[in-house]
């Protein structure tokens, strides 16, 4: 019988400071997550610098919860994996030095992983049955990738966005419609009181690269319909403008998704990322998948977020296919998918 | 300088010509109300640059740097910094003073720390002149 690899993962790429213990990469052991949005909230939006002190005050208590809570010792990690891109660099900077720090005193092996590749792994976690190929949008408040996953490790970037990340967008219209941060949860909330087709909002497409996302105009189209209302002195339906704006935002992904799964004729579609823990995305996705025939996946919201279990999941398969980091590793705040 | 803009097509273009134009250390401020076209000027200014690759929004990661154009460029988004001092940790300094050009979106918050010379550009709004119009300030600090 294979001996277990056990994987301690540590993750600090933006808000949270989070580690997991993951064995054999698809079971979790334990996953914990030193959520800041409280702090976060006072000012409607990330604040990195509030961000990056606080990754420091408490990684410390993460990891040894994260270790005791999977009823582990230190003799019983095989290697210790983290994020190292990309992300704000303050906030990264926190965990690789840790990370770093862990392998070379304990002596296990180091392993870095892209914080994507890791959104995506998440979906390996609960879904047995998931295996390369398939196809996958990662949809966060920093990224908006569909991606093509051909085995493990190895992706290739279809579409990405032009200008706003999709969770980017959902902050700023809860913003300007008076929802507040964080705004994804909002608006899916709201959304159920409002009715999708009151405004038609623009689906953007772009004409160099059909699988391309543009978000920045969906939120000036939303700013413009305000302001023609304002003018005219009238007043708007919070819930209307909400529920119109998520439904452009889902008809644009699950446009591309299903256009992108039949161009490639791929059989398994899943979604990752904050955003994919939005019940209006999840549905019409299910059900556009289900119309083809497509099998389709999705992690539950805890591990949408930004956590250190979906980073366990991916450093398993890095581990196994003998990828190793060196003591000099760096945190590149802005890696891109692929790249080593 | 006061540029009037009536689409967003003309935004990029002014914005292509301040890229064109723009001599190595330049740092150029951008302030403006959401959805009034910042990175629809910035996209100019990179085109301006010779940049091909997508210029999206820095929000997540502070600062994107493109090395491809004529000159390096540093797209940087302050919306969500706290302090300024935040700003040393993501290598404010070393690109401000280098050799690229920098652009600093919502730079009013970080204003302690701009350097002496700099290019303020304003972009604003006057819904009198319909929902597409813009007006662009551009003054030597």
């Amino acid at each position: 019988m294979k001996e277990d690899v056990i994987i301690l993962a540590i993750e600090s790429s933006c808000d949270e400071t989070a580690a997991s213990v993951v064995k054999n990469g698809r079971e979790v052991l334990s996953n914990v997550i030193s959520s800041q949005i409280d702090i976060h909230t006072l000012y409607g939006g990330v604040v990195p610098e509030i961000a990056s002190r606080k990754h420091t005050e408490c990684i410390d208590q993460v990891v040894m919860q994260a270790l005791s809570e999977a009823e582990m010792t230190w003799d019983d990690i095989t290697a210790i994996a983290v994020t190292y891109g990309p992300g704000l660099v303050g906030a990264l900077l926190v965990g690789v030095s840790y990370a770093k720090s862990l392998a070379w005193a304990l002596h296990k092996p180091l392993i870095g992983v892209h914080h994507i590749e890791g959104h995506i792994s998440a979906n390996y976690i609960e879904n047995e049955g998931l295996k390369p190929p398939f196809m996958c949008l990662v949809v966060s408040g920093g990224h908006s990738h569909l991606v093509k996953v051909a085995d493990y490790g190895k992706y290739e970037i279809l579409g990405r966005t032009r200008d706003d990340a999709a969770g980017e967008a959902f902050d700023k219209v809860a913003r300007v419609i008076g929802l507040g941060y964080p705004g994804g949860p909002k608006i899916d909330k709201v959304s159920y009181e409002g009715n999708p087709r009151a405004i038609d909002f623009p689906r953007a497409k772009i004409a160099d690269n059909e699988y391309d996302f543009s978000f920045s105009g969906l939120k000036s189209a939303v700013l413009n319909y305000l302001n023609q209302l304002q003018m005219k002195g009238e007043e708007y339906v919070q819930a209307d403008v909400a529920a119109s704006f998520q439904q452009a935002v889902v008809d644009v992904l699950v446009g591309h998704s299903m256009q992108a799964l039949e161009q490639y004729g791929f059989k398994r579609f899943a979604i990752a990322g904050g955003v994919a823990s939005n019940t209006h995305l999840r549905t019409a996705m299910e059900e556009a998948c289900a119309e083809r025939g497509v099998e389709f996946y999705r992690p539950s919201p805890i591990l949408c977020t930004d956590n250190a279990a979906m980073i366990g999941a991916a450093a398993y398969y890095e581990y196994i296919a003998g990828s190793r980091a060196d003591y000099d590793l760096n945190a590149v705040p802005n890696l891109k998918l692929g790249e080593r | 300088m006061i540029f009037e803009s009536y689409s967003a097509e003309e935004t990029f273009s002014f914005g292509e010509k301040i890229g064109r134009d723009a001599v190595a250390g330049a740092v150029f401020t951008l302030v403006g109300d959401l959805g009034v076209g910042k990175t629809v000027f910035t996209q100019g200014v990179a085109a301006g640059l010779g940049i091909t690759e997508p210029v999206n929004s820095p929000t997540f990661t502070i600062v994107q740097v493109y090395e491809e154009g004529r000159l390096p460029f540093y797209h940087f988004d302050v919306y969500r910094i706290g302090d300024s001092e935040e700003m040393y940790e993501v290598g404010f300094e070393e690109y401000v003073y280098g050799d690229g050009v920098s652009l600093i979106e919502w730079a009013n918050l970080i204003e302690d720390i701009l350097p002496e010379k700099y290019t303020s550009i304003l972009i604003e709004k006057d819904l009198e002149k319909g929902f597409d119009y813009r007006k662009i300030t551009v003054e030597e600090v």
